[in-house]
């Protein structure tokens, strides 16, 4: 069973209905049993770092991190990406699972914020998660903090310097970018992401 | 790097996408959902959808016709007119949105801006500004006006004020809506897109007056748009996105390509 967090902020439609075009039944929850008791995990995208509060007050932090460390595999989309790094400048309380190191960062001076559109990705050919998303690949992008590159980094996008656009370490996954707003190539990673063996 | 954007947009009425010049004559150009995955599928990078007649007649926003047409869309699709509530804006993210565009709403109550970015974040909110150069004025670019109500109401404000109120309210981009240029396929207002540009960081989509591949060049290259939007032409066979882009890439635009 599949199913995509629901922390109460953001817009889970859109994450529903590309999954459902891939013939997945997904299941939206916000209910930590029923993420313990997943066989993948999705943690949506939101708008800003703070709505990650929500996942530990409600044991669902706790929750994710039992699925991980049993080898689930775990996707974060967007602020759900930046949530596996140790936190972010947007709201320095709130920490992160601190799974990849590093703080993520509001885009220097010099470049519009946010960044919106569709801009390229240099990808990492072992990924699991980028398989088949050519090199150079276009994928839409919409955020004004970014996490740095890290070992585990899988495709880099540049804007204002290099960002991680997706991690990836075993079955922990998160992509910067919205893979269900990212046409033909969005929909390869979600792809690749349901039909992981777990 | 990041390309510049061109998305259709598709002004409904009654379910029924149209479109006119300058705000009026509207001629039935077929059906939102159908005409929203033929762009896709040609390479546009977003879809707009205007519910233009949502205002005036005071009706809501056609949630099924939106539902319809986000089903089989995976590109950025925002929805806008007459969205007046962080609620109604709820309802219509719920429908299959990405984003919405609000704008004689946000006019009345600019808290709306700040309600809506707050539940569903700054990128969701796009607001839309119908501009209208103030022609009798030393500096008619810079005191351009803001019009609402589908154009039909001047509001006294002037639009580079108003757009970096907006960006202070947390919107996440600018759609600017040149009312002088719009329809006349005569190319876009580059002047004004160009002087909202720099008065604020997010991105501005220009709109009104798209006629030819050199009109969306001029407006990325001397109008310093992000993105660029435009209805008519598409719809009507003029310009097929894809050699839109094409073009656009032979005069040095960043575009997504292929697509």
């Amino acid at each position: 069973m599949i199913t995509v967090i629901d922390y109460k902020a953001g817009n889970l439609t859109s994450v529903m209905k590309a999954l459902d075009a891939l013939g997945c039944q997904a299941t939206v929850t916000a209910d930590p049993e029923v993420v313990r008791r997943s066989t993948k995990v999705i943690l949506p995208g939101v708008g800003h770092f703070q709505a990650t509060q929500l996942l530990e007050e409600t044991g669902l932090t706790a929750a994710v991190s039992d699925a991980i460390a049993r080898g689930v595999p775990f996707l974060g989309i967007c602020v759900g990406l930046q949530w596996l790094f140790e936190g972010s400048t947007e709201a320095p309380a709130v920490k992160g699972l601190s799974l990849f190191q590093g703080e993520c960062e509001r885009f220097a001076p010099g470049v519009k914020v946010p960044h919106v559109g569709w801009n390229e990705v240099r990808v990492n050919p072992q990924s699991r998660l980028m398989h088949g998303v050519e090199d150079r690949a276009f994928v839409y992008y919409t955020h004004s903090y970014r996490a740095p590159v890290v070992t585990e980094t899988v495709a880099v996008t540049a804007y204002g310097g290099p960002f991680s656009g997706a991690v990836e370490r075993g079955n922990v996954m998160g992509v910067q970018f919205h893979p269900e707003k990212s046409g033909v190539a969005g929909m390869r990673v979600l792809r690749n992401f349901v039909e992981l063996a777990c | 790097m990041l390309t510049k954007r061109i998305i259709a947009c598709l002004d409904v009425r009654s379910g029924r996408v149209v479109k006119g010049v300058q705000f009026v004559d509207l001629v039935d150009a077929g059906d939102p959902a159908e005409l929203a995955k033929r762009h896709a599928a040609a390479g546009a990078d977003e879809i707009v959808l205007l519910d233009i007649t949502a205002t005036h007649e005071g009706r809501g926003t056609l949630l099924d016709t939106v539902r319809r047409a986000a089903k089989e869309l995976f590109i950025p699709f925002t929805v806008g007119g007459g969205i007046r509530s962080a609620d109604e804006a709820s309802a219509v993210f719920d429908a299959g949105a990405d984003k919405v565009s609000v704008n004689s709403a946000a006019i009345a109550d600019p808290g709306l801006i700040d309600a809506i970015g707050r539940s569903f974040g700054a990128q969701a909110v796009i607001v839309a500004i119908d501009a209208r150069r103030a022609t009798n004025s030393a500096d008619p670019v810079g005191q351009a006006e803001v019009f609402v109500s589908g154009g039909r109401t001047r509001t006294g404000r002037q639009v580079i004020e108003w757009a970096r109120e907006a960006e202070a309210r947390g919107a996440g981009e600018i759609l600017l809506t040149s009312m002088d240029a719009d329809g006349t396929r005569a190319g876009f207002d580059c002047e004004l897109t160009a002087r909202v540009s720099e008065a604020v960081e997010i991105p501005v989509i220009a709109s009104g007056g798209a006629g030819t591949a050199e009109h969306f060049a001029e407006v990325f290259q001397a109008g310093k748009a992000h993105a660029a939007l435009a209805a008519s032409i598409f719809h009507f066979g003029i310009a097929d996105v894809r050699a839109l882009k094409r073009e656009l890439a032979m005069r040095g635009v960043p575009v997504r390509l292929p697509c």
